[in-house]
């Protein structure tokens, strides 16, 4: 029995989807790259970074939260949405303190391979500089607060599946950030472990894990070989899922 | 204000939890509650909420930190806010909060040191017809003067408690200029609960649908569409709820409303309450308008020993309904139904994603009705005299008359309700506005009309307005407007998505870049570029308008950008070398000509 499949359209290309899941999630299975960095097909859509940002029908949504429709008209790899998504990229860059050849993440950073996929040269705006202290509490781990990018993944791992709420974000506007859930705000104040989910998710050098930052060379790193577009989310692959994405 | 210790603090959140029956929905009115009791939310509160109601720290310190009004660290036993609105400081707002400084030695957002005082900024607090005003402990002092503010300083010096100042300071005007319908005839409490039951709540709705009303905050959804789709949703709770959240610069009406026609207001919510089949309301009221609290929690217990709210509403055994009023805490982003829900629940007010909308999943996750303050109130009178006199008034696609709120450069500022499709030059002749150099309709979010435009209408299918109408005479300076809107989104951004989190930044920024005399051509290409992406990316409504009155000044009043811009270069970094060499200066102590660039 084959009913007939419902299908949407991606710039001008046909792509089938199953009831439930969003643009994003057809576009992926199709292998289809939409630039993301707060989605992760584990946890439930975000929303927050909006580099995954398509024209449906007219409409500007993010294919993230997005529900697939049949006869959807999605607009996704254009001019004007990719420059958007430079913009975006660029005040991620300046919102915080990027600075990748110094940054134990590089090579494996999805907001460098995101730049990269979308041709960012240089910051532009104007730097915010902010001064936010590191978090080297815990024996395990450091946080590095100045790189995070809000994308809540980690709060979203820590909540839904280690079931610990370690993370959450306080503040508003431009002084949203990241904090920890104990008394002295420390990550060794919690019962953050190794094996957490939480531990896997960030899509940037917020979150490292000690002693293990420099296994792998500069150079031979997971985007220093391939685009983003082609290898799929690092932090996917780190927590070895392969739904989509690996080559 | 000294230390509290440990053990009162617990103690009194104790008591404040279960008061509250240990409601997490709760959060938001409980943390007002400590910080009304200790002037802050001090880290063991915090702490202790967590505890009691078996909620991670974190959450409840997020909770508390997005909220303007809550503060981590103590407040002055006198804690006051300007309201920080172009309007008022057109009429004198920054000399007069300059003086108050002065007089009371204090720094602008720091305690005196004798704990007696705090002096800071708010965004607009409703009063822009009566300003420039102020807050003082959350109660709303209006038409400020040096001279009162001499008095008000005496009174805190003396540390007379507020009960003890003169009753004058504390009135609110309504300033109605001009009425039709809606405030027109008095309406007789409980007679539109009354018509309903009489007319059943299928034929009711009917006169809704056939009145054309659409919700007034300024999206302008079909109300009967909104209330048939709640009620049509399965479900075995579903809620009402009244968004008196009116946060958008220089809007009012919605004030005047609850506190002259507060009646209607909850008649408009019962008798929703009745066709979709609610037990609950809530009226969602701005924390700037806490001196409507008490007047308001008077009108409902008088409604309920009316027997117009509770159980058995006017004898009937199967119709229940009341209605709990919700403090906000200073967060324009909760006048947004999705934002303003999560609020409703005690979180942070950051908007959920759509879909599902909340007529399927709101409050709780139940079907929820959420309409502004003017739509209940018109929705109560449509139900008494039906939906054909409303749909004559209007045009085609916008029936019956709107309020607006018209505050700055007019004779008659004040609420004035018109038939929709009245003209801006109509509003402006109404108000006595004269050399009039532009208008900002619907709040910083809003449009900005130049005069070749006053012959545009007021309806949703010209100029959509919420109600708020400013008025700038040619003698303003258009870009201490564009100034004082860019501060204030960055101040309202909810910090969710990326482009309204920075990009509200970045345009203050070049804004006040441009405004020192430093900006360039690239500038203005990035502010537009920038606004663009604020239109087309953002998360909510809030980002998606928060760049408008910059592209539309950008648009229709570019002199007032081209007239300060460094011609004789296309680009100037942002980074200025010789401001950055001061510090050395200072530290050095050097003053010579080598020093300086």
């Amino acid at each position: 029995m084959q009913p007939e499949e419902q299908t949407i359209t991606l710039d001008g290309q046909k792509i089938p989807f199953q009831p439930g899941q969003t643009i994003m999630d057809a576009a992926l299975a199709a292998k289809i790259y939409i630039p993301h960095l707060c989605y992760h097909p584990e946890f439930k859509p975000h929303g927050s970074c909006r580099l995954c940002t398509v024209m449906v029908n007219g409409r500007y949504e993010s294919a993230c939260t997005m529900p697939a429709a049949a006869g959807q008209e999605i607009l996704n790899n254009t001019k004007e949405l990719n420059e958007n998504r430079r913009a975006l990229t660029q005040m991620l860059f300046v919102e915080g303190n990027h600075i990748c050849p110094g940054c134990p993440k590089t090579g494996n950073c999805q907001l460098q391979a995101v730049a990269y996929y979308v041709g960012m040269l240089s910051s532009h705006y104007q730097h915010f500089y902010p001064y936010r202290d590191l978090d080297p509490s815990h024996p395990d781990y450091v946080i590095d607060f100045n790189r995070c990018i809000l994308c809540e993944l980690c709060v979203r791992a820590s909540r839904d599946v280690d079931k610990k709420n370690i993370f959450a974000i306080s503040g508003r506007g431009i002084k949203a950030h990241l904090i920890i859930n104990s008394p002295s705000g420390k990550l060794e104040d919690t019962d953050f472990a190794v094996g957490d989910k939480a531990a896997f998710v960030c899509p940037v050098g917020a979150i490292l894990r000690k002693r293990t930052r420099y296994t792998t060379p500069i150079g031979e790193r997971l985007y220093d070989q391939q685009s983003i577009r082609i290898v799929g989310d690092s932090q996917q692959l780190h927590a070895g899922a392969t739904k989509y994405g690996r080559k | 204000m000294s230390t509290i210790d440990m053990t009162t603090i617990h103690t009194t959140v104790q008591e404040i939890t279960h008061s509250y029956a240990y409601q997490a929905t709760e959060l938001v009115q409980m943390l007002w509650q400590v910080q009304e009791k200790l002037s802050y939310i001090p880290t063991a509160a915090i702490d202790s909420f967590a505890e009691i109601l078996k909620l991670p720290r974190a959450y409840v310190a997020g909770v508390a930190g997005f909220y303007s009004f809550f503060h981590d660290s103590p407040r002055g036993q006198y804690d006051i806010y300007f309201s920080d609105n172009i309007i008022e400081h057109l009429q004198g707002k920054p000399q007069l909060m300059d003086y108050l400084l002065q007089k009371l030695k204090v720094e602008i957002g720091k305690p005196r040191a004798d704990g007696r005082v705090t002096i800071d900024n708010t965004a607009c607090i409703g009063m822009s017809d009566q300003g420039p005003a102020m807050l003082v402990n959350g109660y709303t002092v209006t038409q400020l003067t040096q001279a009162k503010l001499d008095k008000i300083a005496e009174l805190i010096e003396t540390q007379t408690p507020l009960s003890h100042w003169p009753t004058e300071f504390f009135q609110v005007q309504d300033n109605i200029q001009h009425k039709h319908i809606l405030l027109g005839e008095p309406l007789e409490e409980g007679l539109a609960i009354r018509v309903m039951l009489a007319r059943g709540t299928d034929a009711t709705l009917a006169e809704i649908e056939k009145s054309g009303l659409r919700g007034c905050g300024g999206a302008g959804f079909k109300t009967a569409t909104k209330w048939a789709f709640c009620r049509n949703t399965h479900a075995d709770e579903r809620y009402v709820v009244c968004n008196a959240d009116e946060g958008e610069p220089g809007t009012f009406k919605d004030r005047v409303l609850l506190q002259s026609y507060a009646d209607l207001v909850f008649e408009g919510m019962t008798v929703c309450a009745r066709i979709i089949g609610a037990h609950q309301g809530f009226l969602y009221l701005r924390g700037e308008y806490r001196y409507l609290l008490q007047p308001l929690e008077a009108v409902l217990a008088k409604r309920r020993e009316q027997g117009l709210l509770g159980e058995q509403i006017l004898g009937n055994p199967n119709f229940s309904f009341d209605i709990k009023i919700h403090l906000g805490a200073g967060a324009y982003v909760c006048g947004a139904e999705l934002a303003l829900i999560e609020s409703l629940e005690g979180k942070r007010g950051v908007p959920r994603n759509r879909p599902p909308f909340p007529v399927t999943q709101g409050y709780l996750n139940k079907p929820t009705v959420v309409n502004n303050v003017e739509t209940f109130a018109l929705a109560a009178r449509i139900a008494v005299y039906g939906g054909d006199g409303f749909a004559a008034l209007g045009t085609k696609q916008s029936k019956g008359t709107k309020l607006l709120s018209i505050s700055g450069d007019c004779l008659r500022p004040g609420i004035y309700e018109f038939p929709f499709g009245v003209s801006v030059r109509e509003v402006l002749e109404a108000c006595g506005a004269q050399d009039t150099q532009a208008v900002q309709i619907s709040g910083a979010a809003g449009t900005c009309l130049s005069a070749k435009e006053f012959d545009r209408k007021i309806a949703f299918e010209d100029v959509a307005t919420g109600g708020s109408v400013m008025i700038f005479n040619r003698q303003r300076d258009l870009l201490e407007v564009v100034r004082n809107f860019a501060h204030f989104f960055v101040h309202e951004s909810c910090g969710f998505c990326t482009p309204c989190r920075v990009g509200t930044s970045l345009l203050k920024n070049l804004v006040e870049k441009v405004y020192t005399g430093h900006g360039t051509a690239d500038d203005l290409k990035d502010m537009s570029h920038i606004s663009q992406i604020l239109k087309t990316a953002s998360h909510c409504g809030l980002g998606q308008t928060a760049s408008n009155h910059i592209a539309d000044t950008l648009k229709k009043f570019p002199e007032v950008y081209r007239k300060r811009l460094l011609v004789e270069a296309d680009f100037e970094p942002a980074f200025d070398l010789d401001s950055a060499l001061e510090e050395a200066r200072q530290i050095t102590g050097r003053r010579d000509e080598l020093a300086y660039l």
